[in-house]
């Protein structure tokens, strides 16, 4: 296809759907749209503003496109700030966020701010944890793992893709409690820049097992070069990932979620918040959305709104609980 | 003879007027973006995502457009390293120690040029290598652990040496001032924010673009207000010498050796998830000074110290493809955004990737070629009209380079906290160029002082504290034998070169400060 008729045809469309008079029943206008994802381009913030302000897009829900900002910094503790601070009243914006982001707020790792100076809009999917082994590890389950480690805690060492104290870790913090080891402080956490760069390792043979989100697996799980040995989800996952157990099946209640959503300025306007829920809500619900979650091996969550808001709350709570059990804050 | 086959069809694919038309905007946008200071390949690649989008390219002329970019940017990269001693991005920084000199002393057209002919050599080879050792070349990435990197990054920095300064103190100075810079943040490893007071900006380190920007571009600005109106060096712009637009014949026959050893040496290091195209063009550099500097001339405009290092970094950036399609993992910041592009495209990258999605594999590593070649064709004819920059008067160009510091910065992060920390670098860069402290080693310490460090606690977390892990295999092994080599041999051999270093010193008037 030539590239003129290509670009033609982009711009006729941008006409298009910039002359569409809005006739949505809201009482706000969405005006010139911005999705800030608080790092740089190529992480899951990035990734989870890309794709639905993409959506948004395709489904004419928003005029025009959404621009996407990146604001890095800080574990997303500058976009936060930035928010709190200077956009407090933005009816136009929504901002990234993950279970990185509640975790950090639950370890007071954003300075000066709590979850309370936002409004959390909703979520679009999460991405279950896994816990798994190189191929030809001898262990093939989560109690024979987390045995091991009660035995002799030097003899494991397990590979993330997040900082100490960060959601790759507390996964198996949380796993490792459950399975009775005593002091989960012993359990030996390497952490590296992003979960391939761990899964690599655990394929080089430099640790014994993987922590991570079945995202980041799953193109090693395909190849068949790792061994998930639990999946962290209330039930079996669908697709590739159906062939795993659930930790839970194991006799281990652990559920791992990294969620993915949106939180938006604290001062937005009520009618601009019920916008934004009914606009992610119709991305969730829509068939070009359930074919990017099962091509990112993305998992349903659909919280929205104040449910989304009390989910957030309760693992900041439980986030913080436990950070002050292994001693990570006080 | 199936690979070949199999590339035929890339080429097929590849060869469409849309495409080629794509791979032609992404060479020379990324060749402009490679040159402004400030702005490098991942934020090159970042910027045209929404592009890529908005004309609702498929996969593969998406990836076409954007991997040209990061060619383009990779070539360009070198041109203010050689015009202006700032470099245009991190892995062009080794190219500003001889092809700045070879600029001031009027060859600054044989220095595009041959830099751009080394680039070519360099990126030409790499996905060639691509092509055929892609799935053996995994292998090699997953023969380095932890203990194996920290000692990878432990031979980079025995072989600084003497490399970037005639006085080794300064230069081990600056080097712990970069390492120094490196510690800032949130150490990944406990948790723990260090040298960050309470100042969230500082809790994912010093950006080490904002830190090249601030170290040379700012302070070369502060160094012209300093002078200004002393000798009047704008005056004499048009008497500037610029050299010949095409290198001559023998030089091509002198740098040879060097860009096939820098190529080598570039592409193993992009091929390592971590290493990259800046530890490529370092070492090739480093390793081509140990081997070819006879005469003391490295660091003085000697062709081949320009050959090396860009061979080297345009190899790596082949390289950095390798593990980015074979295994998912990005070698370099580029790479990463390439990957995100690719799952936003539905294609997940890992092991299978040459299986099931072949067509996008073959397409993009044909685009490549064309991309190379494009930006072959492109370079040298343009290096005439870059010399140019050299005859714009100061009180043009320093302005010019300020504002497009400042815009390039704000637009990596679009925090106006990380220009206050670019004109802090500035300051510094100012004083340190005043004390002959070279700005180099700085660079190198925050690049690779931090991966060493990670490296090092993960290699000591996994064994529990047991300095030996870190000699445990015959890889590391061999590594620090390099690296001792390196550390130990010049001081020995140097006694006998010693006199003739210090005449090149003194006669050394193209010293950059």
């Amino acid at each position: 296809m030539d590239i003129l008729v290509l670009t033609r045809r982009a711009l006729v469309a941008g006409a298009f759907v910039a002359a569409l008079p809005l006739a949505t029943a809201f009482a706000f206008e969405p005006g010139n749209t911005e999705c800030i994802a608080p790092a740089n381009p190529g992480g899951g913030w990035d990734f989870t503003c890309r794709q639905v302000g993409k959506t948004l897009q395709d489904l004419k829900i928003i005029p025009g496109t959404m621009q996407v900002t990146n604001l890095a910094g800080g574990g997303g503790g500058v976009a936060f700030a930035e928010v709190v601070n200077k956009r407090n009243a933005e009816n136009n914006l929504i901002v990234a966020a993950s279970s990185a982001t509640s975790t950090r707020l639950a370890q007071g790792a954003y300075p000066g701010n709590d979850m309370s100076q936002v409004r959390w809009l909703a979520s679009v999917g999460a991405d279950y944890g896994v816990i798994a082994v190189a191929k030809d590890s001898p262990i093939n389950t989560l109690p024979e793992l987390m045995e091991m480690i009660r035995k002799d805690p030097a003899s494991v060492a397990i590979a993330g893709g997040s900082a100490v104290g960060g959601w790759d870790h507390l996964k198996v913090l949380i796993a490792a409690k459950a399975a009775g080891v005593e002091d989960v402080r012993t359990v030996k956490y390497v952490a590296f820049d992003g979960g391939g760069e761990a899964v690599t390792q655990l394929l080089a043979g430099s640790v014994q097992a993987f922590t991570g989100d079945a995202s980041e697996a799953k193109g090693f799980v395909d190849s068949g070069d790792i061994k998930v040995i639990a999946v962290l989800a209330p039930e079996r996952l669908a697709g590739d990932f159906a062939a795993f157990p659930t930790a839970r099946e194991q006799g281990l209640d652990v559920i791992g979620a990294n969620w993915r959503g949106f939180y938006v300025p604290g001062g937005m306007s009520d009618e601009a918040y019920d916008f934004w829920v009914k606009a992610i809500g119709t991305v969730y619900d829509s068939a070009e959305w359930k074919s990017i979650m099962a091509a990112n091996g993305i998992a349903p969550l659909d919280l929205r709104g104040d449910d989304f808001q009390a989910f957030v709350k309760q693992s900041v709570d439980e986030i913080q609980a436990l950070s002050k059990e292994i001693g990570l804050i006080k | 003879m199936e690979t070949l086959a199999a590339l035929g069809d890339g080429f097929w694919i590849a060869l469409t007027i849309q495409n080629l038309g794509l791979a032609l905007t992404g060479c020379f946008l990324g060749t402009i973006i490679g040159a402004l200071p400030g702005l490098g390949p991942s934020n090159g690649v970042a910027i045209l995502i929404p592009l890529a989008f908005s004309l609702g390219l498929p996969a593969t002329p998406a990836l076409i457009l954007l991997t040209s970019v990061y060619y383009g940017a990779m070539y360009g990269g070198r041109i203010s390293s050689i015009l202006l001693n700032i470099p245009g991005d991190e892995p062009a920084l080794m190219t500003t120690l001889d092809g700045y000199p070879m600029a001031r002393r009027g060859q600054a057209g044989e220095a595009l040029a041959i830099s751009g002919l080394a680039s070519f050599v360099g990126a030409f080879f790499a996905t060639w290598g691509l092509v055929f050792l892609a799935p053996q070349l995994v292998k090699l990435a997953l023969l380095f652990g932890p203990a194996e990197y920290f000692a990878l990054f432990t031979l980079a920095f025995a072989t600084l040496g003497g490399l970037t300064s005639r006085n080794q103190a300064k230069s081990a100075f600056a080097a712990a001032l970069g390492l120094g810079i490196a510690m800032i943040g949130v150490d990944g490893q406990t948790g723990v924010p260090r040298f960050t007071f309470g100042e969230v900006h500082f809790y994912d380190g010093i950006d080490f673009l904002v830190a090249i920007v601030g170290l040379f571009a700012i302070s070369e600005v502060f160094l012209f207000l300093e002078h200004r109106g002393e000798g009047d060096k704008g005056g004499d712009g048009s008497k500037v010498k610029l050299g010949r637009i095409v290198p001559p014949l023998a030089m091509i026959r002198q740098t040879t050796g060097s860009m096939t050893r820098g190529t080598l040496i570039g592409f193993v290091a992009g091929v390592l998830p971590g290493a990259g195209a800046s530890l490529g063009s370092f070492v090739a550099y480093s390793m081509e000074k140990r081997i070819a500097d006879r005469k003391g001339t490295f660091g003085t405009g000697d062709p081949r110290g320009v050959a090396a290092p860009e061979a080297g970094n345009n190899a790596a950036a082949g390289g950095a493809l390798v593990p980015m399609l074979a295994l998912g993992v990005p070698g370099s910041g580029t790479t990463a955004v390439l990957l995100a592009m690719l799952l936003a495209l539905n294609i997940t990258p890992g092991p299978l990737l040459f299986q099931q999605n072949p067509d996008v594999v073959w397409g993009l590593i044909a685009a490549l070629f064309i991309g190379n070649l494009m930006l072959l064709a492109m370079n040298l004819p343009l290096v005439g009209l870059f010399v140019r920059v050299l005859q714009i008067p100061p009180r043009f160009l320093m302005p010019a380079v300020a504002m497009i510091s400042f815009v390039g910065i704000y637009g990596i992060s679009g925090s106006t906290f990380d220009l206050k920390v670019m004109i802090a670098f500035g300051v510094m860069g100012w004083v340190l160029r005043k004390l002959d402290v070279p700005l180099v080693p700085v660079i190198l310490g925050v690049l690779l002082g931090d991966q060493m460090e990670k490296n090092l606690r993960r290699a000591m977390t996994i064994s529990d504290g047991d300095i030996w892990a870190l000699f445990a295999s015959p890889l590391s092994i061999t590594l620090w034998s390099l690296a001792i080599i390196g550390f130990v041999l010049p001081p020995l051999v140097g006694r006998y070169f010693r006199p003739k270093i210090a005449d090149t010193a003194k006669a050394e008037g193209a010293d950059p400060d």
